[in-house]
């Protein structure tokens, strides 16, 4: 009985019309919730967390870069799961989510190292240290990058679709092995040349700021995500009967 | 099994400049190196400049490594008649690791040699490139056979695995430093013989995946 219904759920999960129906109330959800949040986030963390006793004011700059860093790699992680579904399921809906997950992820992920190299301009005295994260993140931004490429490179929408599935999958499947050989090369090249890429433990008027931009980024990607993903649909389902119906309706209020 | 070993076999001995033209590229770019920059010589950056050239050369090689078949059509008739297409996929990247890191295994060293690493790391090199190459082929095979349908798809295949290959190097050229320095190569050789394996799990079955998705983009 729970099976069939899963069943039944996991189906229509599949159907692009059914996810823009259900998803018309969440973008306003994610939207809203990502305003607040990020505004909340915003506000606390520059204005009223209390300066590093190291770092100064500078260190404010973590409640950017700290949620960048983690959303550029729940995106790409996100791409790999979705590119799984569809190689296994043949659903249609996940390459509408690759699409959409991979402009915004190369995007935070230039973020992440932008922010993450303005940080570093005085707190390690340079624009770029090859830090074991830095490259990672790096990494991470040549991985997308590669995917963007493939996608140029492939004009079946179809094929386009499972090539870039594949793609995703074998990065997400390597993620790990690069970051612990990057991490691992850093300390053995350059041990301990600066303290602070150790987390110092934060009081919490410090973290709970940054908690609150976590969750506001994680909006904000759900918000852009949904956003692209439904026009993807509009786009690739132009010529069906519901989504004239769904213009006609719209135009009407 | 034995007659697909067979026939890559006898491919591979006719079209020798598959196996002496990634040799070449290797020595030429060696010696290039050490002209443009003559310091690097018997210095720590010898190791990590041989490894990078492996590199490169292996990413040459690759872009070839189904283009013949996917051209003539042989790779379609491969995989539509072979009992296991997993196997057909396994062998053409034994060969390919054959006619590339294998051939590394000997020639590499003898870099070594040029670039003045000392000669009680040959061994080490030797060792690294063994352990070490199959990775690139394996991983290297993913992207090539996504690529293979491509007219230009050279740039294509190294943003794909290039980001890939990191690992490798890292330790690659970490076994190679670690024999120099005399400390023990130990993790080293785990750890490359740890990514070996896990390509060894992934790439045929994504290589087999990737080589559908080209032969239906023909």
């Amino acid at each position: 009985m729970l099976s069939a219904s899963l069943k039944r759920l996991w189906h229509k999960l599949g159907s692009p019309r059914w996810f823009f129906a259900l998803t018309e109330s969440w973008v306003k959800v994610a939207g809203w919730s990502a305003l607040v949040l990020l505004v909340w986030g915003t506000i606390w963390g520059l204005g009223f967390a209390p300066a590093d006793y190291q770092q100064g004011n500078s260190f404010r700059i973590m409640y950017v870069h700290v949620p960048a860093a983690m959303l550029a790699q729940s995106l790409y992680i996100g791409m790999g799961v979705a590119g799984f579904i569809g190689l296994v399921w043949r659903m249609k809906l996940t390459d509408v989510a690759i699409s959409a997950c991979l402009p915004l992820g190369m995007v935070i992920t230039a973020l992440a190292l932008f922010s993450g190299s303005v940080w570093g301009r005085p707190t390690w005295g340079s624009w770029w240290e090859w830090d074991g994260r830095t490259v990672s993140t790096l990494v991470l931004f040549f991985l997308y990058v590669g995917i963007y490429a493939l996608r140029e490179a492939i004009a079946d929408q179809e094929l386009r679709a499972r090539a870039s599935a594949l793609i995703a999958m074998v990065g997400t499947i390597n993620i790990p092995i690069i970051k612990y050989s990057v991490e691992w090369w850093n300390t053995l090249h350059q041990p301990a040349s600066f303290g602070l890429t150790q987390k110092p433990a934060m009081p919490s008027e410090m973290w709970l700021p940054l908690l609150v931009m976590v969750l506001g980024f994680y909006a904000f990607a759900g918000f852009i995500v949904l956003v692209r993903m439904r026009t993807e649909i509009l786009n690739r389902e132009l010529g069906a009967r519901w989504v004239r119906d769904w213009v006609q309706v719209r135009s009407e209020r | 099994m034995s007659s697909l070993l067979r026939r890559e076999w006898q491919v591979a001995l006719r079209a020798k400049g598959a196996i002496i033209n990634p040799v070449a590229f290797l020595l030429l770019s060696t010696t290039l190196f050490v002209i443009a920059a003559p310091d690097t010589v018997s210095s720590d950056a010898a190791a990590g400049i041989l490894w990078t050239l492996v590199l490169l050369t292996q990413l040459l090689a690759l872009d070839a490594m189904y283009r013949r078949d996917f051209d003539s059509g042989v790779l379609e008739q491969t995989l539509v008649s072979a009992q296991v297409p997993f196997v057909a996929v396994l062998t053409r990247i034994f060969m390919q690791w054959l006619s590339t890191g294998f051939i590394m295994v000997a020639v590499g060293p003898a870099l070594g040699i040029l670039l003045g690493l000392p000669a009680e790391a040959t061994p080490a090199i030797a060792l690294a490139m063994l352990l070490g190459t199959p990775a690139l082929s394996l991983l290297g095979s993913i992207g090539a056979s996504v690529t293979v349908g491509f007219s230009r798809g050279g740039v294509i295949l190294a943003l794909l695995v290039m980001p890939l290959f990191l690992p490798t190097l890292i330790f690659g050229a970490g076994l190679v430093a670690a024999a120099e320095a005399g400390s023990s190569v130990m993790p080293q050789v785990y750890a490359l013989s740890l990514i070996s394996l896990v390509a060894l799990a992934i790439a045929p079955f994504a290589t087999l995946a990737g080589l559908k998705i080209s032969l239906e983009m023909q």
